[in-house]
């Protein structure tokens, strides 16, 4: 029967880039963010455009981003669940390469997500399930349906409030380390519980930014990653499920289930690492809760001990276990489907290129993430070696 | 500066019979008969066991407070603070609601856990919503 660590190893990252600059870019549609996150990445890679024969994307079609771009590709992946798209298309594409589907794969991210540049999005169908079931209470986006969870884990565990302000003080002191965050003034516990309530148990610095950017990266085979100017990064292992849509529809509100049971036990094993390989973690942080539900549903600590973890500082700057080092969704950039971003920081570290904010001796990375409020979940382990 | 309206629901087939059910002041769920859990939102299958052998119940409309936010910044329909829940029926279904009653919501005034018990609001001729209201 196949296996998936037949593919570990076997296809590797070998251009990644950003656009130019993330932020407050009311000069860019969102098509242009996709496009020159995909200009900038070619040219990490040493590649031009025409090399492209397999592409995939979230938050638009493949068809519009290939009709924008001008390419024909062989293969195509519009997997679009979330900020967690892009992690579930770099281990789609794995098997796109390895089973010869294409050689030469590009995956964009581009979101107007401050300046609203041709965004989509709106209200729910009054007939959909969040339309109807969802809706009608009062949801106003994910600052109130993502937290919903919170007060559960609060209950069982003995969370607190400053065990969640902990998570946006140790991922702003990294963000201090990066020129290019949104938000670099370091920030106290004090300083989190005092800002603005925006949905109780959340404070506005527990809640990610909203910006404008985009991310690419190139994908090819292992018999030509070591050709490509960078330093190629491999993936390892990756992991992918779906569980709900709607908030209300989660299983157990205490856990990420869907990273605890399939996610993480699958990117671990195709990986052949375990827990203490990882030299650094990208958690992706919609608000502060959404790494605590990762540290615990990945087991890199036990359930309910996230929030003292955190409050201990490990993932700070300094700090044994590193998580978030760009300075996250919270302090870094969030344009609405950040898992590009997360990625791209996990490249960054294991090329060993972070600048102020690299770790030393990263050779195994993990990036998880969430689509939705927790409603998809992908898992990937990347490697430098 | 006038209010936008606010998001109501459609019923859609599988769904009708809780929705009708709302107007009447019964709360309507589904309960399969294979595997006897009660299950929300309404589908003419258990997800729990997949099994198709489900019946719909009338449910006694009590419940504890699961879970929930207190929304400061939320929806401009509604005035804010208001209280966003998951209630769990004592039948074992959880569905999303809104905790109504409680003038000034702080989290000492809602403990998780606190029984919860449904109250009918009728906000048109078509539509009427579950809110649930500590007892
Ligand atoms: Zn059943």
């Amino acid at each position: 029967m196949p296996d998936s660590t037949a593919l570990r190893h076997k296809v590797a990252i070998v251009g990644a880039a950003e656009t130019d600059t993330v932020g407050n870019l009311p000069t860019h549609s969102t098509l242009m963010l996709h496009a020159e996150s995909a200009y900038n990445a070619l040219a990490d890679a040493g590649l031009q455009m025409s090399d492209i024969d397999g592409v995939a994307t979230a938050g638009i079609s493949p068809a519009q981003l290939t009709e924008y771009l001008g390419i024909m590709p062989r293969w195509v992946d519009g997997t679009s669940v979330g900020g967690g798209s892009f992690l579930i298309h770099v281990g789609h594409a794995v098997a796109a390469i390895a089973a010869g589907y294409a050689n030469t794969v590009l995956i964009t991210h581009g979101e107007s997500g401050r300046s609203r540049i041709g965004a989509g999005g709106g209200a729910p169908a009054r007939q959909s399930t969040g339309g109807q079931f969802e809706a009608p209470y009062g949801v106003a986006g994910p600052p109130t349906m993502f937290s919903i969870p919170i007060a559960r884990h609060m209950k069982v565990f003995g969370t607190t409030e400053e065990q969640l302000a902990a998570v946006s003080v140790a991922t702003r002191a990294w963000a201090v380390k990066n020129p290019r965050a949104m938000m670099r003034d370091p920030i106290t516990v004090e300083d989190v519980l005092n800002s603005r309530m925006i949905a109780w148990p959340l404070h506005l610095l527990n809640c990610c930014l909203v910006t404008d950017g985009g991310g690419a990266l190139i994908l090819v085979s292992e018999e030509r990653a070591r050709d490509f100017p960078q330093k190629p990064v491999w993936v390892l292992g990756r992991g992918e499920s779906t569980m709900h849509q709607g908030i209300a529809q989660m299983i157990d509100f205490t856990e990420w289930t869907a990273a605890a049971k399939v996610t993480g036990p699958d990117a671990f094993r195709m990986a052949g690492v375990g827990h203490k390989d990882i030299d650094h973690a990208m958690f992706y942080d919609a608000f502060s809760h959404t790494p605590m539900y990762s540290l615990e549903a990945l087991g890199f600590v036990k359930p309910g001990e996230s929030g003292p973890y955190f409050a201990e500082m490990h993932t700070a700057p300094g700090g044994d276990f590193p998580v978030n080092t760009n300075g996250g969704g919270l302090s870094y950039t969030h344009t609405g489907m950040y898992g590009m971003f997360a990625i791209q920081e996990s490249v960054a570290q294991l090329r060993g290129v972070a600048a102020d904010r690299q770790v030393p001796g990263v050779e195994t990375g993990i990036v998880h993430a969430p689509g939705g409020m927790f409603s998809a979940t992908a898992t990937l382990i990347l490697g430098n070696r | 500066m006038q209010k936008p309206p606010r998001p109501l629901p459609e019923a859609t087939p599988e769904t009708k019979e809780f929705w009708d059910g709302m107007k009447r002041h019964e709360l309507r769920i589904q309960r399969c008969e294979d595997c006897s859990q009660h299950y929300f939102y309404p589908r003419p299958f258990c997800p729990i066991c997949h099994s198709r052998n489900v019946e719909w119940r009338t449910a006694s409309g009590k419940g504890k407070l699961h879970t929930y936010v207190i929304a400061h910044r939320g929806h401009p329909a509604f005035d804010a603070p208001y209280v966003i829940a998951m209630v769990e029926l004592d039948e074992g279904a959880k569905m999303m609601t809104n905790i109504v009653g409680v003038t000034d919501p702080t989290p000492d005034r809602l403990p998780v856990d606190a029984p919860v018990e449904i109250v009918y609001e009728d906000v048109n001729d078509q539509v009427t919503l579950p809110k649930f209201k500590l007892v």
